[in-house]
């Protein structure tokens, strides 16, 4: 009952926030009550209706082959039309369930993280636009309307990076984030168009059936230059290399925002349209061998960086990148199931741990070096456990969530490429490592005088306690209900453990954690001294591979020289025409004026003069010639 | 015996001093005066014409009567631009007269 009306009215759960969004942002910004409580309560809304979407899916077995469709016509011009609408499936009901159920925890959260704060109601407005815009993304029925929605949570996160505007480096940050997915975007939108003129349409459940034909009839080259095109959007969006820089800035915006659109959801935009776009890709071997490698590549650069930084905040930002390129790793060898599955439990564990730094923060007065930090076990149970059970998941110790994901992951990676799975394991390896140090560096050891701790108001402490819940028990119990069997494209993938694997990740972890105890917990090795020893590597690490001061040399030797050419061009070549045009228009008046001489007598002369050589020559050729006339009767 | 030719040649001929008169002269009276010299070689065609042609209608006299209308209008708004000019400039020189040149 209640699940059929879900189901049917499903464009419900991104249209409750939209209005929440325009409420808040034109009447209730004031009132940071009236506008939490709006907020939070079309969440819930939002939220109910898609667990009833949710349960709608399985009782009625909807199936990723057999999906809900229910459209309208938006735009319909001669040759074009476009239609907004809802697209169901088992993908879709978890994306809605993962966004919705992160989205109302991370607005708890919001209300003690940031209360006081002068931009409240503005925090909550925005907040509700990007709920509204993400889940508006995810039940796309075509192109057009996942770039519109695409677009509209770039712009979310644009502004929500740059929420604190009066700080020069938030601003720095959010135009960073915007520009650089927007060089994503527009491979996007050139892989779309050529969608659209290759096929004519670009509704997904159309492409579905037209694809498989049209790549028997013609192959694989067009489809290869547009798939290529629409993946450059997810690398922008869910940071990948080389388009990462921005996720790790993007850490300027609050800790909510950072949970909600920079761990959970947003980011793994990119990872749900290639899902969403699978029918694409599934046709083309050699994309989805790029896909795995920039995913593996990815994870591993990532973890590498996030060894040595000293920020909270980024260190969880370099482990999300690295998760991102774990999803785009499975999708690349083919495993939807694997990278829903980690997509999902990355967005429970990450988020929490996300939270859980937000709360470390709030507590230290916005202090976010983590060689600043120690002890907080004592001040911060709650803090310490949620953080605990985070990198307890992302490390993969059973009975955690990540340790399921992360094992189909690996699974599903080990059955096509050996130096991908070899990758994939070093990744959790140094994964385990990183977060260990962090908990242990932030949590365990000496207090600090100086930092004087408080544990996290109640409403924070009430979403990390759920989220630890879901981190805990969200890998087994989709294990032991069949996820791959929901959630899957062609045959059911991966189901079950391989020991083999399972066993070799988990103990590569436990000895990442004793690694990072020996070094960071116990103190029985110095870091410091590491740290000299392995200087270069070291340094290339703690700078991010130069890959900013890269991009920034680039900008300044290559589009600076480009814009001086241009600028030459313009000021000599365009202008020198348009500037050459007028002068010489105005030196042919110059001289055509000097024959306007303003003497009335001259002009009479050449009247007279003209009309004289009119009549000679009308005399000459008349018929009647002058002698008839002087011979005549006359 | 006087053919049209002949009166037609006078009147050339005063037609031609008249747009000489016209062209050359820098003196407004005087131009004046050439051009109703022009104007009574017109006259002198037409009745000539008219008394060659046609003698039994008078077409070309009564022509002619207009023509002269006509000319001695235009002398009078002729000549009282003239004494305007005369009067605000203090020269009938054409010359002297160029304020609207460039």
């Amino acid at each position: 009952m209640f699940n059929e009306y879900a189901l049917h009215h499903a464009w419900l759960i991104p249209l409750l926030p939209a209005i929440a969004f325009v409420v808040i942002g034109f009447f209730l910004r004031k009132s940071p009550v009236l506008s939490a409580f709006l907020a939070i309560t079309m969440s819930m809304v939002s939220f109910i209706l898609s667990l009833g979407v949710g349960y709608g899916v399985v009782v009625q077995h909807i199936t990723v082959e057999h999906p809900l469709i229910d459209k309208i016509p938006w735009v319909d011009i001669a040759g074009l039309s476009i239609n907004m609408g809802m697209y169901i499936d088992p993908v879709s009901a978890l994306m809605l369930f993962i966004v919705t159920l992160v989205s109302l925890l991370v607005q708890i959260y919001a209300v003690g993280y940031m209360k006081g704060d002068d931009g409240f109601g503005r925090f909550f407005a925005y907040l509700s636009l990007f709920a509204a815009t993400m889940l508006g993304l995810i039940i796309a029925v075509n192109f057009v309307q996942m770039f519109i929605f695409w677009e509209l949570v770039g712009l979310c996160s644009y502004l929500l990076i740059g929420y604190y505007f009066h700080k020069p480096s938030a601003c720095e940050a959010s135009k960073k984030a915007f520009m650089t997915t927007r060089i994503g975007d527009f491979g996007l939108l050139l892989g779309i168009l050529l969608l659209q003129i290759v096929f004519g349409t670009l509704d997904f459940a159309q492409l579905t059936i037209a694809i498989p034909e049209y790549v028997q009839q013609y192959g694989t080259g067009v489809l290869t230059v547009a798939a290529l095109l629409i993946f450059a959007g997810p690398i922008a969006k869910s940071g990948q290399f080389p388009l990462h820089v921005w996720l790790p800035d993007a850490m300027e915006g609050p800790t909510p925002v950072s949970a909600l659109i920079h761990a959970a959801t947003m980011v793994v935009a990119g990872v749900y349209l290639v899902v969403r776009v699978f029918f694409l890709y599934s046709m083309l071997p050699n994309v989805m061998l790029i896909i795995a490698w920039v995913g593996g590549f990815t994870a591993c650069f990532a973890a590498t960086i996030a060894i040595t930084q000293q920020d909270i905040k980024r260190i969880l930002a370099y482990s999300t990148i690295s998760q991102l390129g774990y999803m785009m790793l499975a999708l690349g060898v083919g495993s939807v199931t694997a990278s829903m599955f980690h997509l999902m439990t990355h967005a429970f564990f990450k988020a929490l741990m996300f939270l859980a730094a937000g709360s470390v923060m709030h507590g230290l007065h916005d202090k976010g070096n983590i060689f600043e930090m120690g002890g907080l076990r004592h001040k911060m149970p709650i803090t310490f456990a949620a953080m605990t059970i985070g990198v307890l998941a992302i490390s993969g110790i059973p009975p955690f969530a990540g340790f399921f994901s992360k094992d189909e992951i690996l699974l599903a990676v080990s059955e096509v490429s050996a130096p991908l799975y070899i990758i994939a394991v070093v990744t959790a390896f140094m994964t385990a490592f990183y977060m260990f140090r962090l908990l242990f560096l932030v949590f365990c050891g000496p207090e600090k005088p100086e930092n004087n701790p408080h544990e996290a108001p109640s409403t924070m402490k009430f979403s990390l306690i759920i989220l630890s819940i879901f981190a805990i028990i969200g890998g087994y119990i989709p294990h032991v209900y069949h996820f791959g069997e929901w959630i899957r494209f062609g045959d059911a993938s991966h189901e079950g453990l391989n020991w083999t694997i399972a066993a070799t990740s988990m103990v590569l972890s436990v000895l990442a954690m004793a690694l990072a105890w020996l070094i960071y917990g116990s103190g029985k090795v110095s870091p410091d001294r590491l740290a000299m020893r392995f200087s270069t590597l070291y340094n290339v690490s703690y700078h991010k591979y130069y890959i900013d001061e890269l991009y920034l040399w680039l900008n300044y030797t290559f589009v600076r020289g480009f814009g001086k050419i241009l600028y030459w061009l313009d000021l000599y070549i365009v202008d020198g025409i348009v500037n050459g045009l007028a002068k010489l228009t105005y030196r042919m008046g110059d001289e055509l004026r000097q024959w306007q001489t303003g003497y009335l007598q001259q002009y009479g002369l050449i009247l007279f003069g003209a009309i004289l050589i009119m009549v000679v020559w009308l005399v000459i050729t008349a018929p009647i010639s002058m002698a008839s006339l002087r011979g005549g009767a006359y | 015996m006087i053919s049209l030719v002949h009166y037609l040649t006078v009147a050339a001929i005063l037609f031609i001093i008249g747009v000489y008169g016209v062209l050359t002269k820098r003196n407004i009276v005087t131009i004046l005066m050439s051009i109703e010299l022009m104007l009574n070689a017109v006259n002198i065609n037409l009745v000539a014409f008219s008394r060659f042609i046609q003698p039994e209608v008078l077409t070309g006299q009564v022509f002619s009567i207009f023509t002269i209308t006509v000319a001695a209008s235009e002398v009078a708004v002729g000549l009282a631009l003239l004494f305007r000019v005369y009067h605000d400039y203090d020269t009938v020189h054409i010359d002297k007269l160029n304020r609207m040149r460039w």
